[in-house]
Protein backbone atom coordinates (compact mmCIF):
# COMPACT_ATOMS: atom_id res chain seq x y z
CA UNK A 1 0.00 0.00 0.00
CA UNK A 2 1.44 3.60 -0.75
CA UNK A 3 0.85 6.51 1.22
CA UNK A 4 0.16 8.95 -1.90
CA UNK A 5 -3.23 10.80 0.10
CA UNK A 6 -1.48 11.42 3.08
CA UNK A 7 -0.11 15.02 1.98
CA UNK A 8 -3.55 15.70 0.99
CA UNK A 9 -4.87 15.30 4.25
CA UNK A 10 -2.32 16.97 5.87
CA UNK A 11 -3.07 19.98 3.38
CA UNK A 12 -6.85 19.71 4.61
CA UNK A 13 -5.69 19.71 8.21
CA UNK A 14 -3.33 23.33 7.90
CA UNK A 15 -6.45 25.00 5.74
CA UNK A 16 -8.52 26.28 8.46
CA UNK A 17 -12.02 27.96 7.26
CA UNK A 18 -14.08 30.60 9.47
CA UNK A 19 -17.26 29.06 10.60
CA UNK A 20 -20.71 30.55 11.86
CA UNK A 21 -21.96 28.27 13.99
CA UNK A 22 -25.94 29.07 15.32
CA UNK A 23 -26.80 26.82 18.42
CA UNK A 24 -30.25 26.66 19.65
CA UNK A 25 -30.12 27.32 23.23
CA UNK A 26 -32.35 27.02 25.83
CA UNK A 27 -32.74 25.97 29.51
CA UNK A 28 -35.39 24.75 31.69
CA UNK A 29 -38.22 27.22 32.21
CA UNK A 30 -37.19 29.59 29.67
CA UNK A 31 -37.83 30.32 26.08
CA UNK A 32 -35.22 28.79 23.41
CA UNK A 33 -32.97 31.26 21.42
CA UNK A 34 -30.45 30.79 18.95
CA UNK A 35 -27.00 32.05 19.43
CA UNK A 36 -24.35 32.40 16.68
CA UNK A 37 -20.42 31.85 17.03
CA UNK A 38 -17.96 32.38 14.66
CA UNK A 39 -14.58 29.96 15.20
CA UNK A 40 -11.99 28.87 12.54
CA UNK A 41 -12.35 24.82 11.96
CA UNK A 42 -10.69 22.57 9.42
CA UNK A 43 -12.79 21.03 7.05
CA UNK A 44 -11.51 17.42 8.45
CA UNK A 45 -12.79 18.73 12.07
CA UNK A 46 -15.78 16.94 13.03
CA UNK A 47 -18.82 18.65 14.34
CA UNK A 48 -18.27 18.11 17.83
CA UNK A 49 -14.80 19.39 17.78
CA UNK A 50 -15.96 22.99 16.38
CA UNK A 51 -18.41 22.86 19.84
CA UNK A 52 -15.37 21.71 22.40
CA UNK A 53 -13.52 24.41 20.62
CA UNK A 54 -16.33 27.04 21.30
CA UNK A 55 -16.86 25.82 24.75
CA UNK A 56 -13.35 25.95 25.92
CA UNK A 57 -12.50 29.55 23.66
CA UNK A 58 -15.85 31.33 23.83
CA UNK A 59 -18.82 30.49 25.90
CA UNK A 60 -17.93 27.71 28.73
CA UNK A 61 -21.72 27.70 29.47
CA UNK A 62 -22.62 25.78 26.01
CA UNK A 63 -24.00 22.57 27.19
CA UNK A 64 -23.82 19.24 25.08
CA UNK A 65 -23.03 15.62 25.74
CA UNK A 66 -19.95 13.47 24.24
CA UNK A 67 -18.56 10.81 25.90
CA UNK A 68 -16.53 8.45 23.44
CA UNK A 69 -16.04 11.05 20.75
CA UNK A 70 -15.66 7.76 18.40
CA UNK A 71 -19.60 7.08 17.57
CA UNK A 72 -20.38 4.17 20.03
CA UNK A 73 -21.54 6.01 23.18
CA UNK A 74 -24.30 7.40 21.03
CA UNK A 75 -24.36 10.09 23.38
CA UNK A 76 -24.18 13.04 21.01
CA UNK A 77 -27.22 13.09 18.76
CA UNK A 78 -28.28 16.07 18.11
CA UNK A 79 -30.36 17.98 14.87
CA UNK A 80 -26.99 19.34 12.83
CA UNK A 81 -27.92 21.09 10.04
CA UNK A 82 -31.86 20.02 10.72
CA UNK A 83 -30.98 16.47 10.46
CA UNK A 84 -30.37 13.95 13.46
CA UNK A 85 -26.45 12.83 13.77
CA UNK A 86 -24.30 12.32 15.69
CA UNK A 87 -21.25 15.20 16.67
CA UNK A 88 -18.30 13.09 16.69
CA UNK A 89 -19.14 11.36 13.55
CA UNK A 90 -20.02 14.09 11.17
CA UNK A 91 -16.98 16.12 9.53
CA UNK A 92 -17.49 20.25 9.08
CA UNK A 93 -16.76 19.14 5.20
CA UNK A 94 -19.78 17.91 5.11
CA UNK A 95 -21.87 20.26 6.68
CA UNK A 96 -20.72 23.57 4.74
CA UNK A 97 -19.60 26.93 6.36
CA UNK A 98 -22.35 27.99 8.45
CA UNK A 99 -23.87 25.18 10.78
CA UNK A 100 -26.92 25.08 12.82
CA UNK A 101 -27.43 22.63 16.01
CA UNK A 102 -30.38 22.01 17.78
CA UNK A 103 -31.40 19.55 20.37
CA UNK A 104 -33.40 16.53 18.99
CA UNK A 105 -36.85 16.90 18.52
CA UNK A 106 -39.43 14.62 20.59
CA UNK A 107 -37.57 14.46 23.65
CA UNK A 108 -37.40 16.99 26.30
CA UNK A 109 -34.95 19.43 26.30
CA UNK A 110 -32.33 19.64 29.69
CA UNK A 111 -30.43 22.43 28.78
CA UNK A 112 -29.25 23.76 25.08
CA UNK A 113 -28.58 20.37 23.13
CA UNK A 114 -28.88 18.03 25.89
CA UNK A 115 -32.40 16.39 26.06
CA UNK A 116 -34.02 13.76 28.58
CA UNK A 117 -33.46 10.12 27.42
CA UNK A 118 -35.04 8.52 30.89
CA UNK A 119 -38.47 8.50 28.73
CA UNK A 120 -36.20 7.37 25.73
CA UNK A 121 -34.72 4.02 27.73
CA UNK A 122 -38.22 3.63 29.42
CA UNK A 123 -39.25 2.46 25.78
CA UNK A 124 -36.16 0.27 25.76
CA UNK A 125 -36.89 -1.64 28.86
CA UNK A 126 -40.70 -1.99 27.83
CA UNK A 127 -40.09 -4.51 24.85
CA UNK A 128 -37.68 -6.68 27.57
CA UNK A 129 -34.47 -6.32 25.34
CA UNK A 130 -32.66 -9.37 26.94
CA UNK A 131 -32.80 -13.10 26.47
CA UNK A 132 -35.79 -14.79 27.16
CA UNK A 133 -35.42 -18.81 27.30
CA UNK A 134 -36.40 -20.97 30.19
CA UNK A 135 -35.02 -24.00 28.98
CA UNK A 136 -32.13 -25.03 31.19
CA UNK A 137 -28.85 -24.12 29.91
CA UNK A 138 -27.26 -26.55 27.81
CA UNK A 139 -23.63 -27.67 28.95
CA UNK A 140 -22.20 -26.04 26.28
CA UNK A 141 -23.64 -23.02 23.65
CA UNK A 142 -26.99 -22.68 22.95
CA UNK A 143 -25.74 -23.24 19.16
CA UNK A 144 -26.94 -20.96 16.27
CA UNK A 145 -26.31 -21.42 12.60
CA UNK A 146 -24.32 -18.27 10.72
CA UNK A 147 -27.96 -17.87 8.67
CA UNK A 148 -29.76 -17.43 12.04
CA UNK A 149 -27.33 -15.81 13.48
CA UNK A 150 -27.77 -13.58 10.61
CA UNK A 151 -31.29 -12.72 10.95
CA UNK A 152 -31.05 -10.39 13.64
CA UNK A 153 -27.35 -9.02 13.06
CA UNK A 154 -28.70 -5.40 11.87
CA UNK A 155 -30.52 -4.71 15.50
CA UNK A 156 -27.05 -5.84 17.16
CA UNK A 157 -24.99 -2.83 15.94
CA UNK A 158 -27.52 -0.25 17.44
CA UNK A 159 -26.20 1.89 20.41
CA UNK A 160 -29.46 3.71 21.97
CA UNK A 161 -28.09 7.14 20.44
CA UNK A 162 -31.83 8.09 20.05
CA UNK A 163 -31.55 9.46 16.39
CA UNK A 164 -34.01 7.65 14.72
CA UNK A 165 -36.76 7.95 17.62
CA UNK A 166 -36.11 11.81 17.56
CA UNK A 167 -36.31 12.09 13.52
CA UNK A 168 -39.88 10.24 13.58
CA UNK A 169 -42.95 12.04 13.03
CA UNK A 170 -45.12 9.53 15.07
CA UNK A 171 -42.92 9.97 17.81
CA UNK A 172 -43.43 14.15 17.46
CA UNK A 173 -47.06 13.68 17.47
CA UNK A 174 -47.52 11.04 20.43
CA UNK A 175 -44.74 10.69 22.73
CA UNK A 176 -45.89 7.88 24.19
CA UNK A 177 -45.34 5.63 21.16
CA UNK A 178 -42.53 3.05 21.46
CA UNK A 179 -40.41 4.31 18.48
CA UNK A 180 -37.90 2.56 16.44
CA UNK A 181 -35.41 2.54 18.71
CA UNK A 182 -37.22 0.15 21.04
CA UNK A 183 -38.77 -2.20 18.74
CA UNK A 184 -35.27 -1.96 16.73
CA UNK A 185 -34.19 -3.94 20.27
CA UNK A 186 -37.16 -5.54 20.49
CA UNK A 187 -36.31 -7.33 16.53
CA UNK A 188 -32.75 -8.05 17.68
CA UNK A 189 -34.42 -10.63 20.58
CA UNK A 190 -37.94 -11.39 18.92
CA UNK A 191 -35.55 -12.63 15.60
CA UNK A 192 -32.73 -14.49 17.52
CA UNK A 193 -33.38 -18.46 17.03
CA UNK A 194 -32.45 -18.87 20.62
CA UNK A 195 -34.91 -16.55 22.55
CA UNK A 196 -38.30 -17.87 23.11
CA UNK A 197 -39.97 -14.49 24.05
CA UNK A 198 -41.21 -13.31 20.66
CA UNK A 199 -44.72 -13.92 21.60
CA UNK A 200 -44.84 -11.51 24.94
CA UNK A 201 -42.70 -8.84 23.01
CA UNK A 202 -45.09 -8.94 19.99
CA UNK A 203 -48.23 -8.43 22.23
CA UNK A 204 -46.33 -5.51 23.69
CA UNK A 205 -45.72 -4.27 20.17
CA UNK A 206 -49.15 -4.89 19.39
CA UNK A 207 -50.87 -2.43 21.69
CA UNK A 208 -51.75 1.21 20.59
CA UNK A 209 -48.61 2.58 21.18
CA UNK A 210 -46.76 -0.30 18.88
CA UNK A 211 -45.17 -0.90 15.87
CA UNK A 212 -48.70 0.16 13.93
CA UNK A 213 -48.01 4.34 14.59
CA UNK A 214 -45.04 3.49 12.06
CA UNK A 215 -45.86 4.77 9.32
CA UNK A 216 -43.35 3.88 6.85
CA UNK A 217 -41.65 7.69 6.74
CA UNK A 218 -38.18 6.38 6.91
CA UNK A 219 -36.61 9.29 8.47
CA UNK A 220 -35.50 6.88 11.04
CA UNK A 221 -33.37 4.36 8.08
CA UNK A 222 -32.10 7.93 6.57
CA UNK A 223 -30.08 9.01 10.27
CA UNK A 224 -29.22 6.42 12.01
CA UNK A 225 -25.49 6.82 12.28
CA UNK A 226 -24.49 2.77 12.41
CA UNK A 227 -26.81 2.39 9.07
CA UNK A 228 -28.93 -0.12 10.64
CA UNK A 229 -31.94 -0.01 8.24
CA UNK A 230 -34.28 0.59 11.03
CA UNK A 231 -37.57 0.72 8.64
CA UNK A 232 -36.70 -2.49 7.40
CA UNK A 233 -37.02 -4.43 10.87
CA UNK A 234 -39.76 -2.19 11.85
CA UNK A 235 -41.92 -3.38 9.39
CA UNK A 236 -39.99 -7.32 9.99
CA UNK A 237 -41.93 -7.14 13.36
CA UNK A 238 -45.10 -5.76 11.82
CA UNK A 239 -45.16 -8.75 9.63
CA UNK A 240 -44.12 -11.17 12.31
CA UNK A 241 -47.77 -9.59 14.44
CA UNK A 242 -50.25 -10.22 11.45
CA UNK A 243 -48.52 -13.45 10.67
CA UNK A 244 -48.26 -14.92 14.08
CA UNK A 245 -44.49 -15.32 14.36
CA UNK A 246 -41.10 -14.28 13.56
CA UNK A 247 -39.54 -15.57 10.41
CA UNK A 248 -36.37 -17.25 11.22
CA UNK A 249 -34.46 -19.71 9.41
CA UNK A 250 -34.79 -23.43 10.79
CA UNK A 251 -31.60 -23.85 10.30
CA UNK B 1 -38.49 22.31 10.53
CA UNK B 2 -36.86 18.98 10.01
CA UNK B 3 -34.68 18.02 7.16
CA UNK B 4 -36.30 14.75 5.91
CA UNK B 5 -35.79 13.28 2.92
CA UNK B 6 -37.78 11.26 0.23
CA UNK B 7 -39.60 8.87 2.58
CA UNK B 8 -40.87 12.12 4.58
CA UNK B 9 -42.08 14.11 1.84
CA UNK B 10 -43.93 10.95 0.60
CA UNK B 11 -45.67 10.94 3.39
CA UNK B 12 -46.59 14.39 4.05
CA UNK B 13 -48.18 14.71 0.31
CA UNK B 14 -49.66 11.03 1.27
CA UNK B 15 -51.90 13.11 4.55
CA UNK B 16 -52.07 16.30 2.38
CA UNK B 17 -54.01 14.09 -0.93
CA UNK B 18 -55.46 11.86 1.53
CA UNK B 19 -57.26 15.20 3.20
CA UNK B 20 -58.31 17.13 0.02
CA UNK B 21 -59.74 13.66 -1.37
CA UNK B 22 -61.94 13.32 2.21
CA UNK B 23 -63.02 17.25 1.36
CA UNK B 24 -63.90 16.18 -2.25
CA UNK B 25 -65.94 13.07 -0.93
CA UNK B 26 -67.99 15.60 0.78
CA UNK B 27 -68.56 17.58 -1.72
CA UNK B 28 -69.93 14.82 -3.74
CA UNK B 29 -71.69 13.72 -1.26
CA UNK B 30 -73.68 17.38 -1.66
CA UNK B 31 -73.54 17.49 -5.63
CA UNK B 32 -75.07 12.82 -5.74
CA UNK B 33 -78.07 14.70 -3.26
CA UNK B 34 -79.21 16.76 -5.93
CA UNK B 35 -79.97 14.07 -7.94
CA UNK B 36 -82.97 13.70 -5.19
CA UNK B 37 -84.23 17.25 -6.01
CA UNK B 38 -85.20 16.30 -9.69
CA UNK B 39 -82.63 16.56 -13.23
CA UNK B 40 -83.03 20.57 -13.21
CA UNK B 41 -81.71 21.09 -10.16
CA UNK B 42 -79.27 18.15 -10.45
CA UNK B 43 -78.17 19.35 -13.57
CA UNK B 44 -77.74 23.34 -12.75
CA UNK B 45 -75.79 22.07 -9.68
CA UNK B 46 -73.25 20.40 -12.34
CA UNK B 47 -72.88 22.96 -14.54
CA UNK B 48 -70.39 24.17 -12.00
CA UNK B 49 -68.28 21.69 -12.59
CA UNK B 50 -67.82 22.50 -16.33
CA UNK B 51 -66.62 26.56 -14.95
CA UNK B 52 -62.91 27.15 -15.58
CA UNK B 53 -62.05 27.50 -11.68
CA UNK B 54 -64.15 23.93 -10.82
CA UNK B 55 -62.02 22.44 -13.41
CA UNK B 56 -58.81 23.81 -11.60
CA UNK B 57 -60.15 22.03 -8.44
CA UNK B 58 -60.35 19.13 -10.28
CA UNK B 59 -56.65 18.93 -11.61
CA UNK B 60 -55.85 18.80 -7.89
CA UNK B 61 -58.58 16.14 -7.26
CA UNK B 62 -57.02 13.98 -10.29
CA UNK B 63 -53.49 14.79 -8.67
CA UNK B 64 -54.43 13.70 -5.21
CA UNK B 65 -56.47 10.61 -6.30
CA UNK B 66 -53.58 9.32 -8.34
CA UNK B 67 -50.66 10.57 -6.00
CA UNK B 68 -52.48 9.04 -2.31
CA UNK B 69 -53.35 5.57 -4.88
CA UNK B 70 -49.90 4.60 -6.15
CA UNK B 71 -48.45 5.45 -2.93
CA UNK B 72 -51.03 3.37 -0.88
CA UNK B 73 -49.28 1.06 -3.72
CA UNK B 74 -46.11 1.36 -2.41
CA UNK B 75 -47.01 1.80 1.26
CA UNK B 76 -48.55 -2.04 0.17
CA UNK B 77 -45.45 -3.29 -1.23
CA UNK B 78 -43.14 -2.17 1.49
CA UNK B 79 -45.65 -4.06 4.01
CA UNK B 80 -46.24 -7.07 2.63
CA UNK B 81 -43.03 -7.43 0.48
CA UNK B 82 -39.73 -8.29 2.88
CA UNK B 83 -37.31 -6.60 0.41
CA UNK B 84 -39.91 -3.83 -0.17
CA UNK B 85 -38.45 -1.13 2.06
CA UNK B 86 -34.88 -1.76 0.28
CA UNK B 87 -36.76 -0.12 -2.59
CA UNK B 88 -38.76 2.79 -1.12
CA UNK B 89 -36.85 5.59 -2.73
CA UNK B 90 -36.99 4.27 -6.20
CA UNK B 91 -40.93 3.89 -5.51
CA UNK B 92 -41.26 6.66 -4.38
CA UNK B 93 -39.82 8.58 -7.89
CA UNK B 94 -41.96 5.90 -9.61
CA UNK B 95 -45.23 7.36 -7.66
CA UNK B 96 -44.49 10.60 -8.83
CA UNK B 97 -43.81 9.65 -12.61
CA UNK B 98 -46.94 7.35 -12.60
CA UNK B 99 -48.75 10.15 -10.94
CA UNK B 100 -47.32 12.71 -13.13
CA UNK B 101 -48.45 10.55 -16.68
CA UNK B 102 -51.94 9.89 -15.20
CA UNK B 103 -52.43 13.71 -14.22
CA UNK B 104 -50.62 14.76 -17.71
CA UNK B 105 -53.22 12.71 -20.09
CA UNK B 106 -56.54 13.18 -17.51
CA UNK B 107 -55.47 17.04 -17.41
CA UNK B 108 -56.15 17.09 -20.94
CA UNK B 109 -59.16 16.31 -21.13
CA UNK B 110 -60.62 18.05 -18.16
CA UNK B 111 -58.69 21.39 -20.10
CA UNK B 112 -59.59 21.04 -23.55
CA UNK B 113 -62.92 22.13 -23.18
CA UNK B 114 -61.55 25.57 -21.31
CA UNK B 115 -59.36 25.91 -24.32
CA UNK B 116 -61.61 25.06 -26.91
CA UNK B 117 -63.68 28.26 -25.71
CA UNK B 118 -66.55 26.41 -24.14
CA UNK B 119 -66.13 25.96 -20.98
CA UNK B 120 -70.11 24.89 -20.35
CA UNK B 121 -71.79 21.16 -20.45
CA UNK B 122 -72.74 20.86 -23.43
CA UNK B 123 -69.00 21.37 -25.09
CA UNK B 124 -68.16 18.01 -23.44
S1 LIG C 1 -31.32 2.30 15.57
FE1 LIG C 1 -29.63 3.64 14.91
S2 LIG C 1 -30.46 5.73 15.18
FE2 LIG C 1 -31.77 4.34 16.38
S3 LIG C 1 -30.93 4.38 18.46
FE3 LIG C 1 -30.00 2.61 17.39
S4 LIG C 1 -28.09 3.43 16.53
FE4 LIG C 1 -29.33 5.21 17.09
S1 LIG D 1 -19.55 10.98 21.74
FE1 LIG D 1 -19.98 8.83 21.83
S2 LIG D 1 -21.13 8.61 19.99
FE2 LIG D 1 -20.44 10.64 19.81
Amino acid sequence: MTTTSAPKVQNARANTVQLTVRVKRGAPGAASHWQEYKIEASPLDRFVDVLNNIKWTQDGTLTFRRSCLHGVCGSDSMRINGRNQLACKTLVADLGYKISAEPMLGYPVIRDLVVDMDPFFGKYEKVKPFLINNTPAPATERLQSADQRKRFDAGTKCILCGACTGSCPSVWANPEWVGPAAIVNAHRFIFDSRDEGAAERLQILSDRTGVWRCRTIFNCADVCPREIPVTDLIEDVKRAIIYGEPDIPNT
Amino acid sequence: MYRGQSGMWSWLLHRVTGVAVLLFLLVHIVDITMLGFGPTIYNNALSVFATPLVRFFSLALIASVLYHSFNGLRILIIDFWPAGAQYQRLFAVLTILLTLAGFISMGYFVLLPVFQGCPGVTCG
